[in-house]
């Protein structure tokens, strides 16, 4: 699972206050990273650079963390056994994705707790996609499909993204996650050739998915304003148009084939790009799930606290215990 | 609120034969604890057979700031390499 990095309103509401940075530091710094060489935790870094890293890693970890929420809800209902086995395997893969990017953020300087802290608060942001419900069985493979293919589309050009812990992160993901999509496409590929009620099924979740799917790659390049900066500093290797148009090409002949329709009317073959012209996904309705007001929004933030809530008792009981085995071994 | 759980670094020997490399880090507020779930994050596709966890304020790395001093004197050092040597052709076994 992947968000692009979104800006908070916290951020924009505020005049950010100037660093003022050694010219010589900044010159050099800029140089290595147009000279793709990867930056390390302890190397010198403008302070913009350490805070937009920070804000995208820990968005993206919120992200796989919140991600397991809508899948974990058909763990009890998978159909067979063979399916539960292949969605807890998966579910568990997105809390290590988490973690992974957790620990790659924390090397900025940030603790686990300050993110976590953020998520529960509001404060921090997650991708859109996870405030929509999972209504049906048919939304565990259309999701595996589509929204793990949408990650990664978008995760494999940052496994050469210009922070070395990122970077590292993002290979281990890539790995797992194409475990994630082909499980998914195989699942509609059953109920495409299933009952013409399970077919239908597998196209109602096409129906609800596709749109939400493409705005995974952010908002249009025109109206995404830390792009440009974050390609310059390599955070960022494609734009998210460049990136939308690569999805939409490789996703429809893999609908076709499932006999499966894409809900948009606009899109057709282009010969002359050789790619699809495809319809513009609702943006309002993007922004607005942004803030804070997709249908499962409160959800997902409510399910969150009551588990970070309710695993206080097992943290704390885990130092008493860890403190007075210590002070056993000073006596 | 209470103590944050205490940061490890992880280290997985991929293969008896392999040394143990750096993977990442977890949150546990014991060794043991550590290891379980190191396990857990690190190694749910046989990544591994031996695990380290170390806690991560036991390492001391080398500053940055550094490497050119501690790293650049080797660059001007070739006649540690063999290749620096000059051996006639006719010579075998060297």
């Amino acid at each position: 699972m992947y968000v692009q990095e979104v800006k908070t309103a916290s951020l924009g509401d505020r005049p950010v206050p100037v660093v003022v940075e050694d010219p010589a530091r900044l010159a050099a710094f800029e140089a290595r990273v147009a000279a793709d060489e990867f930056v390390e935790p302890k190397d010198w870094m403008p302070e913009a650079y350490r805070k937009t890293l920070i804000r995208q890693i820990s968005q993206h970890a919120h992200s796989e963390i919140v991600g397991m929420l809508p899948e974990g809800n058909w763990i009890g209902r998978a159909p067979t056994l063979r399916r539960k086995a292949i969605l807890l395997a998966k579910v568990q893969d997105e809390a290590g994705h988490g973690l992974y990017l957790y620990c790659a953020a924390e090397t900025l300087g940030v603790s686990r707790d300050q993110m976590t802290q953020a998520l529960l608060a509001g404060k921090a942001k997650y991708s859109t996609i996870f405030n929509y419900p999972t209504l049906t069985w048919a939304d565990m493979g259309t999701i595996g499909w589509l929204v793990d293919g949408a990650a990664i589309m978008n995760q494999v050009p940052l496994q050469r993204t210009s922070y070395g812990p990122y970077a590292r992160a993002m290979v281990r993901v890539c790995k797992e996650e194409s475990f994630h999509q082909r499980q998914g496409y195989e699942a509609v590929m059953v109920l495409a050739a299933g009952t013409p009620e399970q077919k239908a099924m597998a196209q109602d979740a096409l129906d609800r998915w596709w749109w939400p799917s493409l705005m995974m790659f952010g908002p249009p390049d025109d109206q995404s304003p830390n792009s440009a900066q974050s390609m310059r500093w390599r955070i960022k290797r494609d734009t998210n148009d460049e990136l939308r148009q690569k999805f939409v090409d490789i996703t429809v002949p893999q609908a076709e084939a499932l006999g499966l329709k894409i809900p948009d009317p606009d899109l057709r073959w282009n010969e002359e790009k050789g790619g699809y012209d495809f319809g513009t996904p609702d943006w309002d309705e993007f922004f607005a799930v942004v803030s804070g007001e997709g249908p499962m929004a409160h959800e997902r933030l409510t399910a969150r606290r009551e588990a970070w809530d309710n695993g206080a008792w097992v943290r704390d009981a885990a130092m008493a215990h860890a403190d007075k085995r210590t002070a056993r071994v000073a006596a | 609120m209470s103590r944050e759980l205490p940061l490890w670094e992880v280290f997985v020997r991929a293969k008896n034969g392999l040394s143990h490399r750096h993977v990442g880090s977890v949150h546990a507020a014991d060794a043991r604890m550590a290891i379980e779930g190191a396990r857990d994050v690190y190694t749910r596709r046989l990544e591994g057979v031996s695990l380290w966890v170390v806690p991560s304020d036991a390492i001391t790395a080398s500053d940055p700031g550094e490497a050119a001093s501690l790293f650049e004197p080797a660059e001007d050092k070739v006649y540690r390499h063999p290749t620096f040597y000059v051996v006639p052709d006719n010579i075998k076994h060297i």
